[in-house]
C-alpha cells in the first residue's frame, strides 16, 4: 500500500486545479510549492550534509534578482564602465538565476567551510544580511526599496505551435508542480547514490569520512552548489510569479520559515520538507480569520519549540516510527535500510 | 636507517619525524621503516607517542620535522583522504563507525574510493551508475563476509556490541582497498575470544598481500601476530627487532616497568 | 579632523554598550554552548521595560534602568529553566532552533503589546549637549558611556573576584570536572544565562533613550553580538569588550566616510573577513572566561 501512495498523491496534486475554484487557495498552493522547493534545497545542505546554513534565503533572493534583472535588462556604471544588458526571455532568466545562485553557493561553500559549527551559522547569516543591504543600497542596479516591478512571466515556446505565456494561476501551478517534482527527483537520486553517501558520511563523522578517502571539502561544496542553484531556481519562480521583488526578500524571517519547514517536517528525510512546507504554508491561511499576523507568528514559534521538544527528529520520522510499532507487517515496509528513507 | 626486513622492499619510511606542541615534545625523533608484506607492531608505554605517529603518517597531524614516504611518494602536506587514495588506510583507537547507518551502509560508504559515477550519471540514473552501484553492493557483502559480520548487515551500527563495532571499523578500512593498513589498538577492550578473532582476521588480511603496521598494548597479541616489533618511549625508538628479542631486551623492560628493580 | 573626533566619540559610547551585549553573549555562548538567538530580544526587552516604567508609568528614569536590568535577569532565568534545562544534552542545532522559536515568540509578543510604532523615551538629562572644543556629545550619551563602563567593570569583577565567577570559569573549562568538584552546574547555567540576559537588557535600557524603541531592534543586536563574540573569542570578556569597541568604531567610520546605508553591513563584513583568515576568532588563543 505504501508503494501506491506516491502515485496517489501525484494524481491528487495534478487534479487540484480542475476542481479548486478558489483563486486565493491556488495562490497559496503556488507560493507554498515554491517554498517547498526552497526547503528541499535547504534540506540537502542542512539535513543530509549537516551544515547549519542559516543564510539560505540569500540564494533564493539572488536567484530572484538575477532572473528578474536578466529579463528586465539593466544599465549601470561599474568601476567607470557602463554595463548595459538588454532584455532576455524569462525562461533564460530562470537558468541565469540558478547559475548565479549556484556560483554564489560555490563561493560561499569554498570560503565558509573553513569555518565550522556555530561560527558557520553566523557567517551564513552575515552573508544573507550583506546581500540584503547590497540589494537595498545598490539602487542603480536593483531599484533598492522601490523594488523591481513588471517582471514578465515565463513564456514557453513550442516549435510549430507558437508561444504560450504563463499568465494565469493554473498554468503557473502546473509549472511549480513540474519543477517541484524534478527537484524532488534530483535530491532523491543524489542522496541514494555514492555522492549522497559521501555527504551523509561527512555529516555523521567527518574524520572517519576523510579517513576512508572522501574529499570532505569537495562534497560540502557540491552540496552547497546544488542546494544554492535549486534555491535560486525557486527564487526565480517567485519573482516571475509575483512580478515584483524588493530587498525584503532577503529578510532573515524567510530563512527561518524554510528552516522551520525542514526541521519540523524532518531534516534528512525526503518527505520532511514537503510535510513541513504544507503545514507552515497553510497554517497562515487557516489562522487568518482568527488571529493577527503577530499572534500567528507567536503560534509558529511555540509550535516549533513544541515539535523540537516532543518530536526532535521531526514529524516524518515520528510517523515512520509509529508505523513500525503499530503493525508487525509495517516493520517490513517502513523499516528499510535504504538511505533514501533517512532516519 | 635499518635495511628493509626479510619480507620485501620498503613501502613506508618514516624519517626523523618530530612533533612539538609548543613546549611539549610528543615525538622527539621517529625513524623506522616497514617492508612489503610485513606485520610490524608498534609498542610502548602510554604517552610514548604511538597515536601521534599514526596521526602524522595518515595526514591528521603536521610534523614539526621529518618526512614520511609511502612507496616513494612524499606524504607530508597531503590531506587524509589523499593519503587514503594512495592505499594507506587507518583505523581508529576509539570506535569509529557511522553510528546512524546500518552495517551494510557503513561498508558502502567505505567503498567510496572505488566508485566512479559522475554527478550527471547519478542524476540521470544512467545504466552505468546502476551497474556500478550493484557492483559496490556485491563488494560490500563480500567484505562483511570476510570480517564475519554478514548476519548483521541490516542492523544499525550503534546497536552492535563493542567488539563487533571494532570489527566494523576494520571492515570500513578494508573497503577502502588498502595496500597498507594502520591498525590503532585493534583489540583494546576486547575479551580473549574477540581478540583471537581479530588476530585471525589480521593474518588473513596479510595473506591477501596487505602490509600491516599496528599499535597495541595487548602484549601476547602483538608478540604473536607481528613479524617485527618497534618500541617507542618518550617519542623515540628504543628498540627494534623480532618479538623474541624484544621480550628480553632490558631497555624495553625498564621502559615498561621503570627503574629500581634488579633483574636476575 | 573634527568630524573624525566626533565619530570617535560616538564610537566610544556605542562601543561601551556593544561591549555589554558582547560580554553577555560570550558568557552564554562560551559556558553553555547555546547559539542564543533570543539575546537581541532581551536587549529589546530592556528598552521596552524602561519605556514602560519611565515613559508610560512616569516613574524615575534611573529606577527604570535598574528595574530593566533586574527584569532582564529574571526573564533570562525563566527562559533557561523552561526551555534550556530540558534541552541539556541535545545537539547544538536543536537548541539553536528552540532559541529561534523563543526569539519569534518574544518579538511578536512585543509587537502585540506595544504595536509597531517606534517609541521615544524622555530622559532627565539636559537637552543641550556638552561641548568640548570641536566635539559635542549629549548628556545622555555621557551617562550611557559611564554606566556601560561601570557595568563592564562589574562583569569583570564578578568573573574574577567572586566565588560565582570562579565556578563559572571552572564550568567553562570542563563542566564534568566542575560538577565532580561540587559545582552546581544547573545553578551555574541559570546564573550564566541570567547574567548574560541582564547585560543585554542593560544595553537595551541604555540605548533605548538614545535611539528609538522598536520591536525589531533586537534583530541587529543579536547579530552584532555574535560578531563581537567572534572577534573577541568564545568566553573571553576582555576580547568581547575590545570587540565591542572595534565594531562600534568600524561602524562609525564606515558610516561616516564610506556609506551610511551599509553601516550595519560593517559588522557582518568584519565577521566574514575575520573568520576567513582566522576561523577561530581574533583572540582565540586566549579562549577562556576572563
Amino acid at each position: 500500500m505504501t508503494r501506491a501512495l506516491p502515485a496517489f498523491w501525484l494524481v491528487f496534486l495534478l487534479s487540484i486545479p480542475l476542481w479548486l475554484q478558489d483563486q486565493y487557495l491556488l495562490h497559496i498552493l503556488i507560493i507554498t510549492g515554491i517554498f517547498i522547493i526552497a526547503a528541499m534545497s535547504l534540506n540537502l545542505l542542512l539535513g543530509y550534509t549537516g551544515q547549519l546554513s542559516l543564510g539560505h534565503v540569500a540564494f533564493f533572493g539572488i536567484g530572484a534578482y538575477a532572473s528578474a534583472l536578466t529579463t528586465l535588462g539593466f544599465d549601470i556604471e561599474l568601476f567607470g564602465f557602463r554595463v548595459v544588458h538588454h532584455t532576455w526571455p524569462a525562461l533564460v532568466g530562470l537558468l541565469v538565476g540558478m547559475i548565479v545562485a549556484g556560483l554564489s553557493g560555490y563561493v560561499i561553500g569554498r570560503l565558509s567551510f573553513k569555518v565550522r559549527g556555530a561560527y558557520f551559522v553566523i557567517v551564513s547569516i552575515s552573508f544573507a544580511e550583506v546581500t540584503r543591504l547590497v540589494a537595498l543600497n545598490w539602487v542603480e542596479l536593483t531599484q533598492g526599496p522601490l523594488a523591481l516591478t513588471n517582471i514578465p512571466p515565463y513564456t514557453l515556446g513550442f516549435p510549430g505551435l507558437g508561444d504560450y505565456t504563463l499568465w494565469n494561476k493554473t498554468a503557473y501551478y502546473y509549472l511549480v508542480l513540474a519543477l517541484g517534482l524534478i527537484a524532488y527527483v534530483v535530491i532523491s537520486r543524489l542522496v541514494g547514490s555514492r555522492i549522497g553517501r559521501a555527504m551523509i558520511a561527512l555529516k555523521e563523522n567527518e574524520t572517519l569520512a576523510s579517513a576512508v578517502g572522501i574529499d570532505v571539502t569537495r562534497y560540502l561544496v557540491l552540496a552547497a552548489v546544488v542546494s544554492a542553484a535549486m534555491a535560486g531556481g525557486a527564487g526565480s519562480l517567485y519573482a516571475h510569479y509575483l512580478k515584483i521583488i524588493d530587498p525584503d526578500i532577503f529578510l532573515f524571517i524567510y530563512t527561518v520559515t524554510m528552516v522551520i519547514m525542514v526541521i519540523t517536517g524532518g531534516k534528512g528525510t525526503l518527505a520532511g520538507p514537503i510535510v513541513g512546507g504544507v503545514i507552515f504554508g497553510f497554517l497562515p491561511v487557516i489562522l487568518r480569520p482568527f488571529a493577527a499576523p503577530a499572534v500567528q507568528w507567536i503560534l509558529y514559534g511555540g509550535l516549533m519549540i513544541a515539535i523540537v521538544f516532543l518530536l526532535p527528529q521531526g514529524i516524518v520520522p515520528a510517523i515512520q516510527r509509529w508505523i513500525t510499532t503499530r503493525k508487525p507487517a509495517g516493520a517490513l515496509l517502513a523499516g528499510s535500510s535504504d538511505p533514501r528513507e533517512g532516519r | 636507517m635499518p635495511a628493509g626486513g626479510a619480507a620485501g622492499e620498503v613501502v613506508l619510511s618514516i624519517a626523523h619525524v618530530a612533533v612539538h606542541f609548543g613546549g611539549l615534545v610528543a615525538l622527539a625523533d621517529l625513524d623506522f621503516t616497514v617492508c612489503e608484506g610485513e606485520i610490524v607492531g608498534l609498542i610502548g608505554p602510554n604517552g610514548a607517542g604511538k597515536t601521534t605517529a599514526f596521526n602524522v603518517v595518515t595526514g591528521f597531524l603536521k610534523p614539526t620535522a621529518g618526512e614520511v614516504r609511502y612507496r616513494n611518494t612524499l606524504l607530508n602536506g597531503l590531506k587524509p583522504h589523499e593519503i587514503t587514495s594512495l592505499g594507506l588506510v587507518r583505523t581508529f583507537q576509539r570506535t569509529s563507525i557511522f553510528q546512524n547507518n546500518t552495517v551494510f551502509e557503513n561498508v558502502l560508504i567505505g567503498l567510496h574510493r572505488l566508485g566512479q559515477s559522475t554527478l550527471w550519471e547519478t542524476l540521470l540514473a544512467l545504466p552505468r551508475e546502476k551497474i556500478a552501484e550493484a557492483e559496490l553492493a556485491d563488494q560490500a557483502r563480500e567484505i562483511l563476509r570476510v570480517v564475519g559480520l554478514e548476519r548483521r548487515a541490516a542492523d544499525l551500527a550503534a546497536t552492535l556490541p563493542y567488539g563487533e563495532q571494532r570489527l566494523l571499523g576494520m571492515a570500513l578500512a578494508l573497503a577502502a582497498r588498502p595496500s597498507m593498513l594502520l591498525l590503532d589498538e585493534p583489540v583494546s577492550g576486547m575479551n580473549p575470544n574477540e581478540s583471537a578473532r581479530v588476530m585471525r582476521l589480521v593474518q588473513t588480511i596479510r595473506a591477501s598481500g596487505v602490509t600491516i603496521l599496528l599499535v597495541e598494548h595487548d602484549m601476547p597479541m602483538v608478540m604473536q601476530v607481528s613479524d617485527r616489533i618497534v618500541v617507542l618511549n618518550y617519542g623515540r625508538i628504543i628498540a627494534e627487532g623480532p618479538p623474541a628479542a624484544i621480550q628480553k631486551d632490558p631497555g624495553v623492560i625498564r621502559a615498561y616497568l621503570g627503574e629500581g628493580k634488579k633483574r636476575a | 579632523m573634527d568630524q573624525f573626533l566626533q565619530h570617535l566619540l560616538n564610537a566610544v559610547m556605542l562601543g561601551g554598550t556593544y561591549a555589554l551585549l558582547g560580554i553577555g553573549l560570550t558568557l552564554i555562548f562560551g559556558i553553555m554552548h547555546v547559539v542564543n538567538f533570543a539575546h537581541g530580544e532581551l536587549y529589546a526587552f530592556g528598552a521596552y521595560t524602561v519605556y514602560l516604567v519611565a515613559a508610560a508609568l512616569g516613574l524615575n528614569f534611573f529606577l527604570a534602568l535598574i528595574v530593566a536590568v533586574i527584569a532582564g535577569a529574571l526573564l533570562g532565568s525563566l527562559i533557561e529553566i523552561a526551555l534550556l534545562r530540558p534541552m541539556r544534552g541535545a545537539d547544538i542545532d536543536t537548541v539553536m532552533l528552540v532559541m529561534i522559536g523563543a526569539w519569534i515568540v518574544m518579538q511578536n509578543t512585543e509587537l502585540l503589546v506595544w504595536g509597531g510604532v517606534a517609541k521615544a523615551i524622555v530622559t532627565p538629562f539636559p537637552e543641550t549637549p556638552l561641548v568640548i572644543g570641536p566635539v559635542s556629545i549629549s548628556w545622555v550619551r555621557v551617562f550611557v558611556l559611564a554606566a556601560a563602563l561601570l557595568l563592564i567593570a562589574g562583569s569583570y569583577l564578578l568573573i574574577h573576584r567572586t566565588k560565582l565567577g570562579k565556578a563559572m570559569r571552572a564550568t567553562f573549562q570542563d563542566a564534568d570536572t566542575a560538577a565532580l568538584m561540587g559545582v552546581n552546574i544547573k545553578g551555574i547555567f541559570t546564573a550564566t544565562f541570567a547574567i548574560g540576559s541582564a547585560l543585554a537588557a542593560a544595553a537595551g535600557a541604555l540605548l533605548g533613550p538614545v535611539f528609538l524603541v522598536t520591536p525589531t531592534m533586537g534583530d541587529l543586536a543579536s547579530l552584532k553580538a555574535f560578531a563581537i563574540v567572534i572577534l573577541g573569542g568564545l568566553g573571553n570578556i576582555t576580547g568581547a569588550t575590545i570587540g565591542g569597541f572595534i565594531l562600534a568604531f568600524v561602524e562609525e567610520i564606515g558610516a561616516g566616510y564610506i556609506s551610511s546605508g551599509y553601516r550595519d553591513a560593517m559588522g557582518f563584513l568584519i565577521i566574514i573577513v575575520v573568520l576567513l583568515f582566522k576561523p577561530t576568532g581574533l583572540f582565540a588563543r586566549a579562549e577562556r572566561v576572563g
